[in-house]
């Protein structure tokens, strides 16, 4: 006889949803790192270096997350390393996070006024310094609203880890409807689910990004 | 270990893959056509009177842009059929990317609308134009040209997009890709150089869109 729909499978699909956040934060944390360098690389006006770091965002703004996936994950296999997938996965959303993040905070960076940077020189403060004390913080503000509109995207993009077999909150959703036969309630739920998580997100960036607007209207 | 690459696979499987793009372009043009039917209808029901019909709009918007494609493919997969719509999954494919690129477009094409300040159309008639002149020299043109950028990029990220679809097994690269790692388990590279295909994809629309732009929208406003 087939399950229907009750509490032990809303909470296989709210284990899912754990996994779904913790991918989420862990591609988002190491994601933040490695951008903040493809960041600075893009931007340390060195030619060679920005050219490098262009065709890396390049290639990933170029290309279907989910095929980034792919090649992370049978790649990562090929190297003989006996992986989780958990760790695959996360490696894959890693580095597709940095450099999504690298090329917002490129646009950032960039973003900050040159007199600023000018300011910091004539004061006599070296890269790091300038970097962390005057440049940074003001771009970080910049960066705010896509940074969180970057955080949803991943969040709604870690759901691809469900076709390469992880069971996250989209993968939970597909065995749960396989096992009642009520895909439109189980599908609406997960859905319900993603938007409880990501819409207040949305709310937030969109609330920073007017706020930032009429702070730069003067 | 023995793993040596071998690439000649892909060789052989060429003609499936060009196809598969073929395949792909055409879904991301199907899909983008209905989005902009849906976007410019979204539009005018957005602005409508009726306060219903603006709350329906904005739970559409709202909805699709907070949940993940693959569920909102899923959701439709299985909707269709009980609406009376019994579709191939290539069709199922269009009307998800549809539905989800219309959702953005609501959002860009208003904006467009938007740019054009009322003086603009009312210097319009005072310099003589008629009424089809206006439209479309003073309000689709600088229209268009407003919200061009965005709508390229969306296009092309609905064609990235599109490779989600394989999920449903609908006629497209990734589901090429897919069947041709079943047929030689050769996973990675079969997978890597359809990126690079992917790849070539969104660089020739880049160009394509450049070049339009460069012929019909460069022209100084100030």
């Amino acid at each position: 006889m087939t399950p229907h729909f009750g509490l032990p499978e809303f909470g296989f699909l709210l284990r899912g949803l754990q996994w779904t956040m913790l991918l989420t934060l862990v591609a988002f944390a190491g994601g933040s790192t490695a951008g903040l360098a493809v960041a600075l690389l893009r931007t340390c006006g060195h030619r060679g270096v920005e050219w490098i770091t262009r065709i890396y965002i390049g290639i990933f703004q170029g290309t279907p997350l989910l095929l980034q996936l792919f090649v992370v994950y049978y790649g990562l296999a090929l190297t003989g390393l006996k992986l989780d997938a958990f760790v695959a996965v996360a490696i894959g959303f890693t580095v597709n996070a940095s450099a999504f993040l690298g090329e917002i905070w490129r646009g950032a960076i960039q973003a900050v006024p040159r007199g600023q940077t000018e300011a910091a020189m004539a004061l006599g403060l070296h890269y790091s310094s300038r970097m962390r004390d005057i440049v940074l913080p003001q771009a970080i503000r910049i960066s705010l609203p896509a940074t969180i509109g970057y955080l949803v995207q991943l969040i709604k993009g870690t759901s691809l880890a469900a076709i390469v077999g992880f069971i996250e909150l989209a993968r939970a959703g597909q065995i749960v409807s396989n096992q009642t036969f009520q895909p439109l309630l189980v599908f609406g739920v997960v859905g319900g689910l993603y938007f409880v998580l990501c819409w207040p997100l949305s709310w937030w960036g969109s609330r920073m990004e007017a706020r930032l607007a009429l702070a730069n209207q003067r | 270990m023995g793993y040596t690459l071998d690439f000649s696979v892909v060789w052989h499987a060429m003609p499936a893959l060009l196809w598969g793009c073929m395949g792909t372009l055409g879904l991301a043009l199907a899909g983008m056509t209905l989005a902009m039917i849906i976007g410019v209808a979204g539009v005018a029901a957005r602005d409508s009177k009726a306060a219903w019909l603006r709350a329906l709009v904005i739970g559409f918007v709202e909805t699709v842009r907070n949940t993940p494609f693959l569920v909102q493919i899923f959701f439709l997969f299985f909707a269709l059929p009980l609406i009376g719509l019994k579709l191939n999954p290539t069709a199922t494919a269009i009307i998800a990317l549809g539905v989800n690129g219309g959702a953005y477009a609501i959002e860009i094409i208003r904006g467009g609308v938007q740019s054009i300040h009322k003086g603009q159309v009312e210097a319009g008639y005072a310099l003589g134009l008629h009424k089809g002149q206006v439209f479309r020299f003073i309000v689709l043109k600088p229209a268009l040209r407003a919200i061009y950028p965005s709508l390229t990029g969306q296009f092309i990220m609905l064609t990235l997009t599109s490779s989600i679809c394989s999920a449903v097994s609908a006629y497209e690269l990734t589901s090429v890709a897919q069947r041709i790692e079943s047929d030689t388990f050769r996973s990675f590279e079969v997978y890597f150089f359809v990126t690079f295909l992917y790849l070539a994809i969104s660089w020739l629309l880049m160009l394509g869109f450049a070049i339009v732009s460069h012929r019909f929208f460069s022209y100084p406003t100030r």
